[in-house]
């Protein structure tokens, strides 16, 4: 049995599964290197080179906007140095889940959009399908590319108390978040040069490579062998701008508004200094209903009017395509181990947090009489928001969604409480476990392929459960070792 | 490159710009104020109004003050933020705009932005203004060489640099014309011939604040006469902050952004730099001064702006005319 070492003194595990210790306190053995290195800094050292990360971060401008005021305050995003280890075997093992998840979703959304026939045989009832609010049934019998529709997925993984790995979510819109991955390794490798070698850590580096090899193959078949690609952003106030520009940097494309861009004889042209300039793929960072006024909103500012057009007519491609949030629905999220099963015939190898519908009468009744021990979500909102955590609420916070359950019942969701794994993380002078999960990012071009790790997220206010951004989570490097741990 | 891509690298360029002339004239007033002080009978607050009307700022200045002094020009020029012309406002601006094209600029020039936008942020700044002023100057102005030294030095010297060039060029230019304008005005009384008595330590000033001392003193051996100031200031060839100089520059930059040759034009931008660089390289300063210096600068500034604005529609304004599909 291990002993928990001068920095780590007093560590406690609370009885959650912790990422880095075995539950008798000796350390997991893809985790040795990393214990013994901090161990032998001492806390001070290790606050020291946090702060000069933090600093790289301000200075660099690798920020996130904050809207509580006019101006939209930057700030960074919290990093905590302490990062998260997959052994290679672990991870291997995630990776064919992804996998084998990504394509069953794509195969689902070609379905939906085209003959139905998982509506027909009655796996999922149609009014879920329909009723989900990014379903887009003016897109039904429109081809897409390749016939991918999600090329850029962030399904989001936690460990349960049991040390099993489970999907709680899949982001098929618009996943965010890759660019943090990427800064946190470049800042961990400034902080700990050493490291890296010794463990032999899995490079992150060509994501924009792959992101950009896959823009290219969706692009339309007219466009020639050197398609223009360009990446549409909403613009510098939003909370991701650094991530856009980041990623347009590192693709070597153009970041454009949708006031750079116009549509005419439904080709999509960029103003530039040389004259129009015609766009053929368009990696989109705006939302569905912002992207046409034409055909969405029409207030929307952001968008470009007749882009819709182009894109039916096949004149420019979307990543990812439009319509695509039925798949990444809370509700249909339930269906999804159905899903692989009605496609692929193949049993799902990464599990779903087992969901009850409140659309279901049975279901619904069970959620009303257990919601004090349940998370309840709405099937429309993210990012944390429309949540309610059943031990942790009050009873007018309850009573509250009781009554909302109860009127729309289409929208809502509960799920039971899973202890999410912790890890030892800074927190002011001590160290202490915390909640994590894992963002990994999946691209589905001519082939899928899956970033090794991802972007570890961690709800730094003790005892949260949240890890998003706007509600005072962190993240932190995650590393997928390259060597075969031995077994102990 | 995207037409607002050029407008911003414009922008980002121009205030970057004005930030240093801010901090360059608020430095050399300051000092010329303060050798006031020790000067029986001058009173050091007569300094600082001419420096308002040199930014043509008066109605917003005296709206918030009552009467100019160093404490309220230093308030307004450095950090106020309803000012739009002050050095935290440029410097806000320049960065907003960079942030919006930092895939077209080094990522060191962007760091640069980002650290002089920090520090003009900071508690430490106006620590600094406090205790060293004259340093914090010195840093406003030491980061904008910083930045065009690194703009030279790692950025890919295409389209994009040309507009920097470009943009810099122009609010040169009209910075430049405004403070000999109203410097001239102040020291020239009206009906005074060229040669009278004049204020030569102001003159030094003025000369400073460009930082043409040294220069004018190698090329004029020492006298100091304003209408030679203003000879170099307007018409000298080579000196990088001279009105002649910067309309050669940005009348070359326009060139390279066209891949047009010298000496002709493909746009109207470029006739209009073309026409101001050789009326200026034509020009001799008593003509200009039995003309009116005034009316001359004047001048200069209204055809600065229509540079400007042709630029903007050739390059700017691209419409949905012309695409083909």
């Amino acid at each position: 049995m291990g002993s928990v070492g001068r920095v780590f003194e007093g560590y406690q595990q609370e009885g959650y599964y912790d990422e880095m210790f075995e539950s008798d306190g000796s350390v997991r053995p893809h985790y040795q290197t990393l214990f013994d290195t901090f161990d032998t800094l001492g806390l001070a050292e290790i606050k020291r080179r946090s702060a000069a990360a933090e600093q790289a971060f301000l200075q660099q401008g690798v920020t996130f906007t904050v809207y509580s005021d006019d101006r939209g305050t930057e700030r960074i995003m919290p990093f905590d140095l302490i990062p998260r280890v997959i052994p290679r075997r672990e991870w291997e093992s995630i990776e064919r889940g992804l996998v084998q998840r990504i394509n069953a979703l794509n195969l689902f959304l070609q379905d939906i959009y085209h003959e139905q026939r998982i509506l027909k045989e009655g796996i999922i009832p149609n009014e879920l399908v329909y009723g989900a609010v990014h379903y887009r049934p003016e897109f039904v019998g429109i081809d897409v590319p390749k016939n991918i529709y999600i090329h850029i997925c962030g399904s989001d993984l936690i460990r349960d108390s049991n040390g099993n790995i489970l999907v709680l979510e899949d982001n098929g819109r618009c996943p965010s978040g890759v660019s943090y991955m990427l800064e946190n390794r470049q800042a961990m490798k400034r902080v700990f040069p050493n490291l890296f070698s010794k463990n032999r850590v899995r490079p992150v580096d060509h994501y924009g490579q792959e992101l950009l090899n896959l823009l290219r193959f969706i692009a339309p078949p007219r466009s020639g062998d050197n398609p223009t690609v360009v990446l549409l952003t909403p613009g510098i106030y939003n909370s991701a701008y650094f991530e856009h520009s980041f990623l347009a940097r590192s693709m070597g494309v153009e970041i454009v508004e949708g006031r750079d861009l116009f549509v005419q004889g439904d080709v999509v042209f960029m103003r530039t200094t040389k004259g129009p300039k015609k766009v053929d793929v368009i990696y989109r960072r705006i939302d569905d209903d912002f992207l046409d006024p034409e055909v969405f909103r029409k207030d929307s500012l952001l968008g470009v009017p007749g882009l819709v057009r182009a894109y039916r007519l096949g004149n420019v491609s979307l990543a990812n395509t439009i319509g695509t949030g039925v798949a990444d629905d809370k509700v249909i999220y339930k269906f999804v181990p159905a899903i692989i099963r009605f496609y692929l015939s193949e049993e799902p190898l990464l599990g779903n947090v087992e969901t009850y519908l409140s659309y279901f009468d049975s279901e619904r009744n069970y959620i009303l009489e257990n919601i004090e021990h349940l998370v309840v979500k709405s099937a429309n909102e993210s990012g944390g928001y429309g949540m309610l955590i059943g031990p942790q609420a009050t009873k007018e916070q309850i009573e509250k969604f009781r009554q909302a359950i109860k009127a729309r019942p289409r929208e809502y969701i509960a799920q039971p409480v899973i202890s999410l794994s912790r890890i030892p993380s800074i927190c002011g002078d001590v160290i202490e476990g915390r909640h994590i999960d894992l963002r990994p990012y999946i691209l589905s071009g001519e082939h899928v392929s899956i970033m090794p790790g991802g972007l570890t997220r961690v709800a730094l206010r003790k005892g949260s459960l949240v890890v998003n951004s706007s509600q005072g989570g962190g993240t932190k490097d995650t590393w997928v070792l390259d060597r075969v741990e031995n077994n102990h | 490159m995207l037409s607002r891509v050029a407008d911003s690298i414009y922008w980002m360029s121009r205030y970057i710009e004005r930030a240093e002339n801010n901090a360059r004239i608020l430095n050399v007033n300051m000092q010329f104020a303060l050798d006031a002080e020790i000067r029986e009978g001058d009173d050091p607050d007569r300094y600082w109004a001419p420096v308002i009307n040199t930014l043509e700022d008066q109605e917003r200045f005296f709206k918030k003050h009552d009467r100019a002094s160093q404490m309220t020009v230093f308030e307004y020029m450095i950090f106020a933020e309803d000012n739009p012309n002050s050095i935290i406002s440029c410097l806000s601006n320049a960065r907003e705009n960079a942030r919006t094209v930092r895939e077209r600029i080094s990522p060191e020039m962007w760091e640069q932005i980002n650290k002089i936008y920090l520090f003009i942020r900071s508690n430490d700044a106006r620590a600094m203004l406090e205790a060293n002023p004259y340093g914090f100057f010195r840093t406003i102005a030491e980061g904008s060489y910083l930045f065009q030294g690194i703009t030279q030095n790692t950025m890919v010297q295409g389209e994009g640099y040309d507009f920097i060039r470009f943009g810099k060029f122009i609010e040169r230019g009209d910075y430049t014309s405004r403070i000999l304008d109203v410097k001239y005005h102040l020291l020239l009384p009206s009906g005074e011939s060229v040669g009278g008595t004049v204020d030569t330590l102001q003159w030094m000033a003025l000369l400073r604040t460009c930082s043409a001392l040294e220069a004018y003193r190698q090329i004029y051996f020492g006298q100091i006469a304003p209408w030679k100031v203003a000879e170099f200031l307007i018409l000298n060839e080579n000196f990088p902050r001279s009105i002649l100089f910067s309309v050669a520059s940005l009348d070359d930059a326009l060139h390279k952004i066209s891949g047009g040759g010298a000496g002709r034009f493909s746009n109207e931008a470029e006739r209009l730099s073309g026409s101001l660089r050789y009326f200026l390289f034509y020009s001799q300063i008593d003509q200009i001064i039995r003309n009116g210096l005034h009316e001359f600068l004047d001048q200069i500034q209204l055809r600065l702006i229509e540079i400007a604005e042709a630029a903007h529609s050739v390059y700017c304004r691209v419409g949905d005319v012309g695409a083909s599909s």
